[in-house]
C-alpha cells in the first residue's frame, strides 16, 4: 500500500497527480485529446450523470490529463481538490459564479490586477453582482466594506502591479469572522512561495499562464479549495439550497466538503464551457514540475535586480517586497520568507520620455504584456495597458507615468543588469 | 484501534466484503443515498440499517444492528450516517453485536464514544467518507482534479 510519508514540495511537484499512467506505464501522462469517454453501460452512466460516481463523461467538464495537473496544483497548494479553466480570468469567474449570483455583493482590495478590476466591476456588475473596492485593502477596511449580502472578500498575494503584500492570516480572520470565504489570487507568488490555505484562505486562484507554466507558452487557469470553508451554513444558497440542475441536490449536504468543487466543476464550468484543452494542461504538467528551481532562482535574480537598481541614480522609487527599503518588508517576512516573488517596479528618471527611451534601448528585456515567462520581461504601463488613462487617472491607479515593470527571468544576472545598465543610459542620454 | 493514516484506511476497504450503512437515506439527494449506491457500484454488498424506512433503493431496510447481525452475520464494516449524540448508543450495540470496525461518516464525532469504541477493540475510522476514500486509493477521486495524496512511481490500476 502507498507509504504515509508525507513528501517534501519538490517530491510532489514531480509526482503528485501523475504516477505513472495505469496502462503503458509511461513516466510523463499522456495527452488524452479525445472529447468523450466510453461508458461501461447504461447503469454506470446513469450513476455518473447524476454525480454518484467519479469518472470522465466530456472533456468540457473532466479529463484525465486535466485531472493530473489539478491535482498537482491541489496538492502543492495543500488544498482538497482543483478546477482547471481555460484562462486566469475564466478561474475567477467560476470560483464567484459558484457562490455568487444577482444580487449578491463582494468585497475586494484594489491592490489586483487592473483587468480583474473590469471583470467585476464592469462585467460581474451587469450580471447583477457588486463588488466594494478597498483601497489598501487591510483586513479592517475590508471588514469595514460586508454588507449582509456579501459573499466573498478576494485580494492578491502579492498585487499586481503594485507588489503589495496581503495580510493573509488578518484577512482570512476578518472573511471568517464576517462568515465569508477569503479568495486569494496567488499568482506571483506561487505555492512554492507562499501557500495560502496554510494562513487560512478558502479558495486559491491562478492564473497559470504565468509562473506555474512558466514558460510563457499557454494561457490557462486554476482553482483551488481549502474543504474547510462550511458551505452549508445558510449565507451561500447556491451551495446549500436544492439544486434545480441535480437532482435537487444540496451540495452541502450531498457532498459535504467536497460541495464548492463539485458544483464549481458540475454546474458552473459546465455551463460557462471555459473548460482547459488538454493540451495545454500536459505543458502545465510539465511546467509545475520544475516549479521550485525556477522560482528560486527568480527571487534571487529578482532581489538582486531590485537591488541594482535602488543604488542607481537612473531609477527611484524601487519597489520589492524583499528589499530591507520596503515599507511591505514585514508582510514579506512573515507570508513570503523564501523570497517575495519575480516582479520588480520602478520609476525611471527623467520622466515618461526617459521611460520611453529605456524601454526602446533594451536589447534582453522582452517588451510584453505578460509576465511570469522564464525570459526577463519589461512592461511600460502607461504607454501599453494603461494607455487609455491619462496623467491623473493613472496616479490614481497607482501607475506614474515614468513606471516600469519587471519580470525578472532566469537569464544570467549580470547580463540582466548589462542590458538595464545601457537602456537607463539612453533614458539619460537625450 | 484509531486508524488515522491512508494506508489504514485503504486496508480497511480492502479487505471488506459487507457494508452496514446505518442511517441510510431513500432520498437520492442525501450524502448517505449516494455513498449506498456508490458502495454498491464498488462490489461490496451493502445493508441499509434505518427504523424509520421499510426499503432502501429497493432492497430491505433493518430497524437496528441488532436484527441485522441476526439475519445477515456481522458485517465487515459498520458505516455511520447518524448525529454525534446517537453514537455512544450505536457503540455499546456495536460492541455487544460483536462488530469489529466502525466508519463514521464526516462529522459524526462523539470523542468520549470513540474511546469506548477503541477500548473495547474495535477498530474506528472517524471523520471520513468511505465513498471518498475509496475513490482515493481507487484513483477515481484523481479523475476530479481532487487530491489523492497518493505519490507513488508504481504502476497500479484504475478503479472506476
Ligand atoms: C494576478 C493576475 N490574476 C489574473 C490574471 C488573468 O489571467 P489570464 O491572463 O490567464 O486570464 C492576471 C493576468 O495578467 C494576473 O496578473
Amino acid at each position: 500500500m502507498d507509504s504515509d510519508r508525507r513528501f517534501g514540495f519538490r517530491t510532489r511537484a514531480l509526482h503528485a497527480g501523475t504516477p505513472p499512467n495505469a496502462a503503458s506505464g509511461a513516466t510523463t501522462p499522456p495527452v488524452e485529446l479525445s472529447t468523450g469517454f466510453v461508458f461501461d453501460s447504461i447503469a454506470q452512466a446513469k450513476e455518473l450523470f447524476s454525480l454518484r460516481a467519479y469518472g470522465n463523461m466530456y472533456t468540457r467538464i473532466s479529463n484525465p490529463t486535466v485531472a493530473a495537473f489539478e491535482e498537482k496544483i491541489a496538492n502543492l497548494e495543500g488544498g482538497l481538490g482543483a478546477v482547471a479553466t481555460a484562462s486566469g480570468q475564466a478561474a475567477q469567474m467560476v470560483a464567484i459564479l459558484s457562490l455568487a449570483q444577482s444580487g449578491d455583493h463582494l468585497v475586494a482590495s484594489s491592490n489586483i490586477y487592473g483587468g480583474t478590476v473590469t471583470q467585476l466591476n464592469v462585467s460581474l456588475r451587469r450580471l447583477g453582482i457588486e463588488t466594494t473596492f478597498v483601497t489598501g485593502g487591510t483586513p479592517a477596511a475590508m471588514a469595514a466594506a460586508v454588507r449582509p449580502n456579501t459573499k466573498a472578500m478576494f485580494v492578491e498575494t502579492i498585487g499586481n502591479p503594485s507588489v503589495t503584500v496581503a495580510d493573509l492570516g488578518g484577512l482570512a480572520e476578518a472573511a471568517h469572522a464576517a462568515g465569508l470565504p477569503l479568495i486569494v489570487d496567488n499568482t506571483f507568488a506561487t505555492p512554492y512561495l507562499c501557500r495560502p490555505i496554510e494562513h487560512g484562505a478558502d479558495i486559491v486562484l491562478h492564473s497559470a499562464t504565468k509562473y506555474l507554466c512558466g514558460h510563457g507558452t499557454v494561457v490557462a487557469g486554476v482553482l483551488i479549495e481549502s474543504g474547510k470553508f462550511g458551505w452549508g451554513r445558510g449565507k451561500h444558497p447556491l451551495l446549500s439550497e436544492p439544486s434545480p440542475s441535480y437532482h435537487h441536490v444540496r451540495f452541502s449536504d450531498a457532498f459535504s466538503e467536497y460541495a464548492f468543487l463539485t458544483r464549481a466543476r458540475a454546474e458552473v464550468m459546465r455551463d460557462l464551457g471555459a473548460c482547459l484543452s488538454p493540451m495545454n494542461a500536459w505543458l502545465l504538467v510539465q511546467g509545475v514540475e520544475t516549479l521550485a528551481v525556477r522560482m528560486e532562482a527568480h527571487v534571487r535574480n529578482a532581489m538582486q535586480i531590485a537591488q541594482f537598481l535602488e543604488a542607481h541614480e537612473g531609477a527611484t522609487a524601487v519597489s520589492y517586497p524583499g528589499l530591507a527599503s520596503s515599507p511591505q518588508r514585514d508582510l514579506a517576512a512573515r507570508y513570503l520568507p523564501l523570497g517575495a516573488g519575480g516582479i520588480v517596479t520602478f520609476r525611471v528618471v527623467g520622466g515618461r520620455s526617459a521611460a520611453e527611451r529605456f524601454i526602446d534601448a533594451l536589447e534582453l528585456w522582452s517588451h510584453v504584456a505578460n509576465m511570469g515567462d522564464a525570459k526577463s520581461l519589461v512592461l511600460h504601463p502607461a504607454s501599453t495597458s494603461h494607455s487609455q488613462l491619462n496623467d491623473e487617472e493613472l496616479a490614481a491607479a497607482g501607475i506614474t507615468p515614468d513606471m516600469i515593470r519587471l519580470s525578472v527571468g532566469l537569464e544570467d544576472v549580470e547580463d540582466l543588469t548589462w542590458d538595464l545598465e545601457q537602456g537607463l543610459g539612453a533614458a539619460k542620454a537625450a | 484501534m484509531i486508524v488515522e493514516t491512508p494506508s489504514g484506511r485503504a486496508d480497511i476497504l480492502d479487505k471488506a466484503k459487507t457494508v452496514a450503512v446505518v442511517g441510510a437515506s431513500d432520498n437520492p439527494a442525501r450524502a448517505s443515498y449516494f455513498v449506498l449506491r456508490y458502495l454498491k457500484m464498488h462490489g461490496y454488498a451493502v445493508f441499509a440499517v434505518n427504523p424509520n424506512l421499510e426499503r432502501v433503493d429497493g432492497q430491505k431496510s433493518y430497524p437496528d444492528l441488532t436484527a441485522l447481525v441476526k439475519e445477515r452475520g456481522i458485517p465487515d464494516v459498520v458505516d455511520v450516517f447518524r448525529r454525534p449524540e446517537a453514537l455512544p448508543g450505536l457503540v455499546e450495540e456495536a460492541i455487544a453485536c460483536g462488530v469489529k470496525t466502525l466508519w463514521l461518516q464526516y462529522g459524526v464525532v462523539n470523542a468520549a464514544a470513540i474511546q469506548r469504541a477503541d477500548s473495547a477493540g474495535l477498530t474506528v475510522v472517524a471523520d471520513r467518507c468511505m465513498k471518498v476514500e475509496h475513490a482515493r486509493f481507487g484513483r477515481a477521486l484523481s479523475s476530479q482534479g481532487f487530491d489523492s495524496g497518493i505519490i507513488s512511481s508504481r504502476r497500479r490500476p484504475v478503479e472506476t
